[in-house]
C-alpha cells in the first residue's frame, strides 16, 4: 500500500539537497547582513540604521534613488507603451531588425552606456565638444540625475518593450474585433480595451524596471559624480573610501531590501487581483500604414533605436581611436587591443571558464527546481520555490557583500577563489532561470509522463529522455539570455574577484575608475561582440520560441 | 492473457470520497468500458488500476496477482491518453520504439516491431514526422500503436477520441476496435460518449458518483437497464408516472385514453402503487389510435426526426419519424401515440431501481 499524499522517491533526496544548499548559500548570508547590520562589536545597536536617517548625506541617496526610479519607470513606460504598440499594430519597414536591435541594446551591459554617453557628452565629450566648438556654448551637463535618467531609461525600455511584446502575442483579433464592431477604435480602443488586458504584464515589466534601476550600480557609479544613489552609498562605505564601516553598508542593505520587498509585494498583490488568462487563436497582425501616420510611426521607432544605439556604436568606434595616457587623442589604430591584449587575454578566460561553470549549474538546478515546483506540490518545494526568488529582490550588491562577509572567514573561506565567483552568478541569475523554466514546464502536459512511465521507463530516465529533451529548446534559449547577463554582471562580483577571476566585465569597470578609456573601450568592444555574437546564436536556434527575459 | 479483478477499492481526495467501495471483475481478452458522466470517478478508477492514481484500501489484481504495490512502470499497461501525450521531439517510429528500449529489446527486433505496430495503425507512410506535423488522429494512431507494441497485458484508454472531431471520431473507434480485437488484449476503456461506449465495448459498466450502477453487455443495459439513472444516462428515454393495479387477479397499468397494458409476467411480483415507466422514443410512434396528444415540435436530423408531443396529463413524449414521409408535423398538431409494450422497462418510483423480472434479459 502506498501512502497517500507525498510519494517518497530520489526527488524528495534532492528537494531537500537543493533546500539545504539554498539555507546555506543564500539565505545564510544574508542572516550574516542582517545581523551585521544590528551588531558593532559584540553588543546589539541600531546605529547603522540610526546614522542612515541622522544625515541627509545618508538618507538622500535613498530619495535620490527612488526619484530616479520612479522617474526610469515612468519614463520607460511611456516610451515603451507606443513602441510596442506601433510594432504590432502596424507594417514597420525591418520590423525583425528592428525587434532584434531592441533586444540587443537591452542585452549589452548597463555600465557601458552610462560610459558611452560620457564619452559623448561628457566633459570632455565628442557632442559636447562640437558644440563648444560651434556655437561657442556650453553644453548642459550629463553628469548626475539627468545622465542616470537617460541611459537607464534607454537600458530599460527594450525590457518592458519585450514583455508588451510577449503580452500582445496572447490577445486575439476578435477582440479587437469586438470593440470596433461597438464602435470603439483607434486610440479609444488601445486605451479602454487594451491597456486593461495588458496591465498584469506592464506592471510585471514596471517592477523588473523598477527592481534593475534601483538596484542598479554600474551607472550612477560612473555617470553620478555628485549625485549619489543607495548602492553607490552602500559601495561606498563598504569599501571604505572614507573609512570601513560594514556595520553601517549592512544597515544600508537591509533598507534596500526592505523597499524593493515591499515594492515587489504590492506588486504581486494588484496583481493576483486582476489575473488574466489568454490564449490567442488568432493573433493581431500588423495592417499597412499610409500617409503622415505611417512616416510619424517610422520616425519615432527609428529615433528610439538610434538613441538606444547611440551608446553601442561608440564605444566601438572609441575602441580603435589612438589614446595617450588613457585619454582619446586624434588618429586610429589598433593599439588599444593590442596594448592590452595580455589583459583581454586573461579576462576571456576567466569569463568563459567562470561564466560557463556558472551557466552549466544554474541550467540544472533551474531544470530541477522548476520540475520540483510544477509536478511535486509540496510544503518543500514551495519552500524551494519560494527561496530561488529571494535573490530576485535582493540587489547584486547586496548578495556580493552578504558572499564576502560569510565566506571570508568562518568554516568556509572562499573569498577571492573561482567557486564564489561562480556561486555569486549562479544565485544571482537562478531566479530568472527558474521563472522561465518553470513556464516551460508548465507547458509539459503530466500525461506525457506518465505515458513513458506505463510503457517501463524509470525516473530517472524519464527526466533524462523525456522531459529535458522536449524542453531543450526553450531551456537552451533561457540559457544563451542567462550567459548573457552572467557576462555582462558587474555588482554581484565587485567585492569578491581578485586578478585571477577578473572577468571582462569587471576589466571594464577597473579600466574605466583607472581613466584608461582607451583600453575599457576595446574590453567594451569585445564584450559586446560577444553578446551580439550569443545573441546571434539564439536567434537561430532551432524552436526558439522567443520566450525572452 | 489477462484478467482485472477491483475488489472493496476506495479513493479519497482529501475529505472528498471519490470511489466508497468498488468491485469489478473484467474478462480476458475484453474489450470493458468505464462509461459515466464527468466527474463520476470513471478516470480516477482507469488511472488507480495503472496505478498513477493511490488507492486508499482495497485490491487490484491482474491474473489474481495483487499489483497494488506495483510502480506504473512495473504493471506492464499500455496506456493511451486524451491528448495523446506524444513525446514531442521524438517521430513517430521513436516515439513508438521508446517502451521497447525501455525494455532492452534487440535491435533488429525492435525495427521490425515498430513497423509492425505502425503498419497495423496505418502510419508507416508518416513515421519519421514529429507529433506536431501530425493531425489529432493521425497522433493517436501512434500513441496507440506505442501502447500496443509492447505487447501489455493490460491496454487503458483514456477519453482517447474526445479530442477529435465527430467524423475522426467514428473512424478511430472502428480502428481501435480493430487492433484491440487483433492484438487480443484485455482493453479497459474510459468515455462519457455513450454512443461510443456501446461501439466498440464487449462490456460496459456505467459509472456514477464514484458507483457502478450496472455491469452487461451493450444491448443489455440499453435494453434491461438497472435503473432510472442508466436508463436515461444510455440512449433516450421518456418517463412516464403511472401506478400497477391489482385487476382480476392481474397487475395492470392504466396508461390513460382507454390504454392499458397487463404486465403481470413482466415485472417482479408483489409490485403494487406508484412506478416509473421508462418509454425509449423508437417504442413510440403515431397511430390511429393510442394516447392523445398535441405535438409540441418536430426536430429535423437528417435520416430521422424527433417529435416531442404532450399528452393530456402534461406530460412531454419524445418520439422517432422517418424524414421520407409526405408531411411534418406542426405545432399544435392532434396525433394518437401507440406504444411498444415489449420495449418499455419499470422502475420503482422511489428508489429508480427496476422492477422488471431478472429472467427478462
Amino acid at each position: 500500500m502506498k501512502l497517500p499524499g507525498e510519494r517518497l522517491d530520489g526527488w524528495t533526496s534532492i528537494a531537500i539537497a537543493l533546500t539545504a544548499g539554498y539555507l546555506l548559500m543564500v539565505i545564510w548570508p544574508l542572516c550574516m547582513v542582517l545581523i551585521d547590520s544590528i551588531h558593532s562589536g559584540e553588543e546589539f545597536t541600531l546605529a547603522g540604521f540610526a546614522k542612515f536617517f541622522s544625515s541627509r548625506l545618508y538618507y538622500g541617496t535613498l530619495v535620490n534613488s527612488m526619484l530616479v526610479t520612479v522617474c526610469v519607470t515612468a519614463l520607460a513606460l511611456i516610451i515603451a507603451f507606443p513602441l510596442a504598440y506601433f510594432m504590432t499594430m502596424f507594417r514597420i519597414r525591418g520590423n525583425r531588425t528592428v525587434q532584434m536591435l531592441i533586444l540587443a541594446s537591452m542585452m549589452s551591459p548597463p555600465f557601458i552606456g552610462a560610459y558611452s554617453w560620457i564619452l559623448l557628452l561628457g566633459n570632455n565629450g565628442m557632442i559636447t565638444r562640437w558644440i563648444e566648438e560651434t556655437f561657442g556654448v556650453t553644453a548642459p551637463s550629463i553628469y548626475g540625475f539627468p545622465g542616470i535618467v537617460l541611459v537607464l531609461t534607454l537600458q530599460l525600455v527594450p525590457l518592458i518593450f519585450t514583455y508588451l511584446m510577449g503580452a500582445w502575442r496572447t490577445i486575439d483579433v476578435s477582440l479587437l474585433e469586438a470593440a470596433e464592431s461597438m464602435g470603439v477604435t483607434g486610440w479609444r480602443r488601445a486605451l479602454q480595451v487594451i491597456s486593461p488586458l495588458l496591465f498584469p504584464t506592464v506592471l510585471a515589466g514596471s517592477l523588473l524596471v523598477f527592481v534593475r534601476a534601483f538596484a542598479d550600480f554600474g551607472t550612477p557609479m560612473l555617470i553620478g559624480q555628485g549625485f549619489r544613489t543607495v548602492p553607490v552609498l552602500i559601495y561606498s562605505s563598504f569599501v571604505g573610501e572614507v573609512s570601513i564601516d560594514r556595520s553601517f553598508a549592512a544597515a544600508v542593505s537591509v533598507i534596500v531590501i526592505v523597499v524593493t520587498l515591499a515594492v515587489f509585494l504590492i506588486q504581486k498583490y494588484i496583481v493576483n487581483r486582476r489575473q488574466i488568462s489568454m490564449t490567442a487563436l488568432r493573433t493581431i497582425t500588423a495592417r499597412r500604414l499610409n500617409g503622415w501616420r505611417g512616416v510619424a510611426v517610422h520616425i519615432y521607432v527609428y529615433s528610439f533605436l538610434t538613441l538606444a544605439l547611440a551608446p553601442l556604436i561608440v564605444v566601438v568606434f572609441s575602441s580603435f581611436r589612438n589614446t595617450l595616457y588613457g585619454q582619446f587623442v586624434s588618429g586610429f589604430s589598433l593599439d588599444n587591443y593590442v596594448d592590452s591584449r595580455r589583459d583581454i587575454i586573461r579576462y576571456a578566460i576567466n569569463t568563459f571558464s567562470i561564466g560557463l561553470t556558472a551557466l552549466a549549474i544554474l541550467v540544472v538546478i533551474a531544470v530541477l527546481v522548476a520540475y520540483l515546483t510544477v509536478r511535486r506540490r509540496g510544503i518543500l518545494s514551495n519552500t524551494l520555490d519560494t527561496m530561488t526568488m529571494v535573490p530576485y529582490v535582493v540587489p547584486g550588491l547586496v548578495i556580493g557583500i552578504a558572499l564576502v562577509t560569510t565566506f571570508s572567514q568562518g568554516p568556509l573561506v572562499l573569498t577571492g577563489t573561482f567557486t564564489i565567483m561562480v556561486l555569486a552568478l549562479t544565485l544571482r541569475r537562478l531566479p530568472y532561470a527558474v521563472r522561465s523554466t518553470t513556464a516551460l514546464m508548465y507547458q509539459i502536459s503530466p500525461s506525457i509522463e506518465e505515458a513513458a512511465i506505463s510503457l517501463g521507463a524509470t525516473k530517472t530516465r524519464t527526466l533524462l529522455r523525456i522531459i529535458v529533451p522536449a524542453l531543450a529548446p526553450g531551456i537552451l534559449a533561457g540559457a544563451v539570455l542567462s550567459w548573457v547577463t552572467i557576462i555582462t554582471e558587474l555588482s554581484t562580483t565587485l567585492f569578491l574577484y581578485n586578478t585571477s577571476t577578473q572577468t571582462l566585465s569587471l576589466g571594464i569597470y577597473a579600466e574605466v575608475i583607472r581613466g584608461q578609456l582607451g583600453t575599457a573601450a576595446a574590453l567594451s568592444t569585445l564584450l559586446l561582440v560577444l553578446t551580439m555574437f550569443s545573441l546571434f546564436l539564439l536567434m537561430r536556434l532551432p524552436g526558439n520560441r522567443e520566450n525572452m527575459v | 492473457m489477462t484478467t482485472i479483478t477491483l475488489r472493496a477499492l476506495r479513493k479519497e481526495y482529501g475529505d472528498q470520497v471519490a470511489i466508497p467501495n468498488l468491485d469489478l471483475g473484467i474478462r480476458d481478452g475484453e474489450f470493458f468500458t468505464l462509461l459515466g458522466p464527468s466527474g463520476c470517478g470513471k478516470t480516477t478508477l482507469l488511472r488507480m488500476i495503472a496505478g498513477f492514481n493511490t488507492i486508499e484500501s482495497g485490491t487490484i489484481a491482474f491474473d489474481d496477482e495483487v499489483v497494488n504495490d506495483r510502480s506504473p512502470a512495473d504493471r506492464n499497461i499500455g496506456m493511451v491518453f486524451q491528448n495523446y501525450a506524444l513525446f514531442p521531439q521524438m517521430t513517430a517510429a521513436k516515439n513508438v520504439a521508446f517502451g521497447l528500449q525501455t525494455r532492452k529489446v534487440d535491435k533488429s527486433e525492435n525495427v521490425r516491431r515498430v513497423d509492425e505496430a505502425l503498419g497495423s495503425v496505418h502510419m508507416s507512410h508518416l513515421k519519421d514526422r514529429l507529433p506536431g506535423a501530425l493531425s489529432g488522429g493521425q497522433q493517436q494512431r501512434v500513441a496507440l500503436a506505442r501502447a500496443l507494441v509492447i505487447r501489455p497485458a493490460v491496454l487503458l484508454m483514456d477519453e482517447p477520441l474526445s479530442n477529435l472531431d465527430a467524423k475522426l471520431r467514428v473512424e478511430m473507434r472502428d480502428a481501435i476496435r480493430e487492433a484491440q480485437r487483433a492484438a487480443e488484449i484485455t482493453t479497459v476503456y474510459v468515455t462519457h460518449d455513450q454512443e461510443e461506449a456501446m461501439a466498440v465495448s464487449d462490456r460496459i459498466a456505467v459509472i456514477n458518483l464514484g458507483v457502478v450502477q450496472q455491469v452487461g453487455s451493450p444491448s443489455r443495459i440499453y435494453r434491461n437497464p438497472a435503473n432510472i439513472f442508466v436508463a436515461q444516462f444510455i440512449g433516450k428515454t421518456n418517463l412516464l408516472n403511472r401506478e400497477v393495479h391489482r385487476r382480476d387477479g392481474n397487475n395492470v397499468i392504466d396508461f390513460g385514453d382507454g390504454v392499458s397494458r397487463d404486465v403481470t409476467a413482466t415485472i417482479q411480483e408483489g409490485v403494487a402503487g406508484q412506478v416509473q415507466v421508462s418509454v425509449r422514443p423508437e417504442a413510440v410512434r403515431a397511430a390511429s389510435e393510442g394516447l392523445g396528444a398535441e405535438v409540441i415540435d418536430e426536430t429535423f436530423l437528417g435520416s430521422h426526426s424527433q417529435v416531442r408531443a404532450q399528452l393530456s396529463t402534461g406530460e412531454i413524449v419524445e418520439f422517432l419519424e422517418f424524414s421520407h414521409r409526405p408531411s411534418r408535423w406542426a405545432r399544435g398538431d392532434k396525433v394518437s401515440l401507440a406504444l411498444d409494450f415489449e420495449m418499455l422497462n419499470f422502475f420503482d418510483a422511489e428508489t429508480g431501481v427496476s422492477l422488471m423480472r431478472k429472467t427478462q434479459a
